[in-house]
């Protein structure tokens, strides 16, 4: 059988193949129900084609506000996890210093726990302190829980650093400011932003901390989060295929951009 | 002026007054690391390690919402939550483990593919793993409502071929249902983690040498034995990080039980959350929050002591 045959020498392709639809599928029905006009509150099942919702898609109490202020959350939760992690990262691979392996487990530990215990434990200390919630206490949480993914993210790449760059700068009469901005921080920049994406995208789609901290502010998942239950409006998939589509354009505008530079570079 | 001209570990000594011009910046090096830790160390103790004091205190206390709470040592907290919870534990874990295993077996290949199939597409294949991250997982988890539907596609499918009869037979689906089942949540949880499986897969199976293959090849072992004894061990620290980023947030998470499952499928995180914000218990949340990162903190410290690989970290 030739047929079994060509089954069994590509097997792991086969395989391989399925998992990538079984990940790409929700965001195909997703992208093919934002074209559906639902037949009451419900948008689960197909109906018929309409633009409408492509057309307005602000056109629902409240949504494009929860977008905004989780587009603004995640911002300044990226800003301050990267900025606390990057120094946190430099530290830990820079220096030798006494209680780094307590630290260590203190990065660490955040990363090792369900997201539930992190969100409730942060919620009796905002209670306790008798904190008002809302977005401040969204903020602190995020920047809490996106910093160690931060510092991992940098910390692998200063790792791979080659400490000579830094010496041939000194050797070069470059001062310490002058050789870390002009040296240090471009080689480790690629981490950075690994770790600044990651954190942007972490604290915009996070929804169970958010829940728990913050009161009644309503951030994007949580908005639709409260829609699963009173109906789905078919703007929430409108906006769900607009991210897609805009993060695979993004990654491959940058992929192009880094091969023209490349083969910039060898002519 | 500038401290190439001396040596990097301060003089010991003093005799010109230009040793002690460097010895002051030689401190100041000394506080570099302590600075730079200070800020981020910071808001990890006020924000993570302290709430979880309070938790712990809060889980031994006693009163209600309207009289206040009081620490009373009322360790019975504990085990009443366990008494009355442990069916959402032990569902938790279950659930959690099957979704990690099905997550390793599903996302093996597809990491294999990615480092040694895939070619010039690698970039393409890399893009389309990452990419659902940025629709929000609540919509993509809603899509599974539509996607599993009574009566849709996939239940009919699963009907004719008499897949559903088996697993109503062993209790993962209802007659001819699988929204509202545990065979939903689990796939919920399988889909909403894979990424989390493949990416550490993928780095470690990357870092293997092709040459390693070709030698194993040439000393007449076949591909299967390849696998075995060459590719699987170089790529352990890939498997022990995917299964524990897969697993801990698996373990506690309530989303996928709510959205795509019923009340008979609530995991422990759901107990949490609803005693948490509309039940208003304190001290019971605060307790079962508790035994779910003991449970998860000893499972992963065991699992990593096994796995031989504690240079994890």
């Amino acid at each position: 059988m030739p047929v079994l045959r060509w089954i069994r020498r590509n097997l792991v392709v086969i395989a391989g193949l399925l998992t990538l639809a079984y990940m790409i599928l929700p965001n195909i029905v997703v992208m093919v129900f934002s074209f559906n006009k639902p037949n009451g509150r419900f948008n689960y099942a197909w109906q018929r084609f309409s633009l409408d919702a492509w057309k307005d898609p602000c056109g629902v109490a409240d949504l494009c506000g929860s977008l905004s202020l989780s587009l603004q959350i995640a911002f300044w939760a990226t800003l301050g996890a990267t900025a606390l992690g990057t120094m946190i990262a430099f530290a830990l691979v820079r220096y030798r210093f006494r209680a780094r392996g307590a630290i260590n487990s203190l990065i660490f530990l955040p990363m090792a726990m369900p997201e539930v215990v992190m969100a409730a434990s942060l919620l009796t200390l905002f209670l306790n302190m008798g904190a008002q919630l809302g977005f401040w206490t969204v903020l602190i949480a995020h920047i809490m829980f996106c910093l160690s993914f931060v510092v991992t993210a940098v910390k692998a790449r200063v790792m791979s650093m080659d400490p000579r760059l830094e010496e041939a700068a000194r050797d070069l009469y470059a001062g310490p400011v002058q050789t870390f901005l002009r040296v240090t921080l471009p080689i480790a920049a690629p981490g950075i932003a690994a770790g600044a994406l990651l954190a942007f995208a972490l604290s915009f789609d996070d929804f169970i901390i958010t829940n728990f901290n913050a009161g009644s502010t309503v951030t994007f998942p949580m908005f639709v989060w409260g829609s699963a239950q009173r109906g789905t409006p078919v703007q929430i998939n409108v906006i769900g295929t607009a991210m897609f589509v805009l993060a695979v354009l993004m990654v491959l505008v940058g992929q192009l951009i880094a091969s023209r530079r490349k083969s910039n570079a060898r002519n | 002026m500038s401290l190439t001209e001396a040596p990097p570990a301060p003089p010991s000594q003093p005799e010109e007054p230009k040793e002690l011009k460097l010895r002051k910046p030689s401190t100041r090096k000394r506080l570099v690391p302590y600075w730079l830790l200070l800020p981020g160390i910071l808001w990890l103790v006020v924000f993570f390690a302290l709430p979880l004091v309070y938790q712990a205190s809060t889980s031994v206390q006693t009163g209600s919402l309207e009289q206040g709470f009081e620490v009373t040592w009322h360790f019975q907290t504990y085990v009443e939550a366990l008494r009355e919870y442990y069916p959402q534990f032990i569902r938790s874990l279950l659930y959690a483990g099957t979704a990690t295993i099905l997550c390793l077996l599903l996302g093996y290949p597809l990491a294999y593919l990615i480092a040694f199939k895939a070619g010039r597409w690698r970039n393409l294949v890399l893009v389309l793993v990452i990419a659902p991250f940025f629709t929000s997982f609540l919509i993509r988890t809603l899509a599974w409502k539509t996607i599993l539907a009574d009566g849709g596609a996939v239940v009919d499918v699963l009907n004719t071929l008499h897949v559903l009869d088996v697993t109503s037979w062993l209790g993962w689906t209802e007659s001819n249902r699988v929204l509202a089942t545990p065979m939903a949540v689990v796939c919920g949880l399988t889909y909403n983690f894979l990424p989390f499986m493949i990416l550490p897969l993928y780095t470690s199976l990357e870092r293997i040498d092709g040459r390693l293959h070709e030698a194993a090849g040439d000393l007449y072992a076949t591909p299967a034995t390849t696998f075995r004894k060459v590719t699987f061990p170089l790529s352990m620290p890939g498997v022990v990080s995917g299964t524990l980023l897969t697993f801990i947030p698996a373990s506690g998470d309530y989303v996928n039980a709510e959205l795509l499952g019923s009340t008979d499928t609530k995991m422990v995180g759901s107990v949490i959350q609803s005693q948490f914000l509309r039940v208003l218990d304190y001290p019971t949340a605060a307790a079962l929050s508790f035994i779910l990162m003991a449970i998860v903190l000893l499972a992963v410290t065991l699992y990593i002591r096994r796995s031989g690989t504690e240079d994890l970290v």
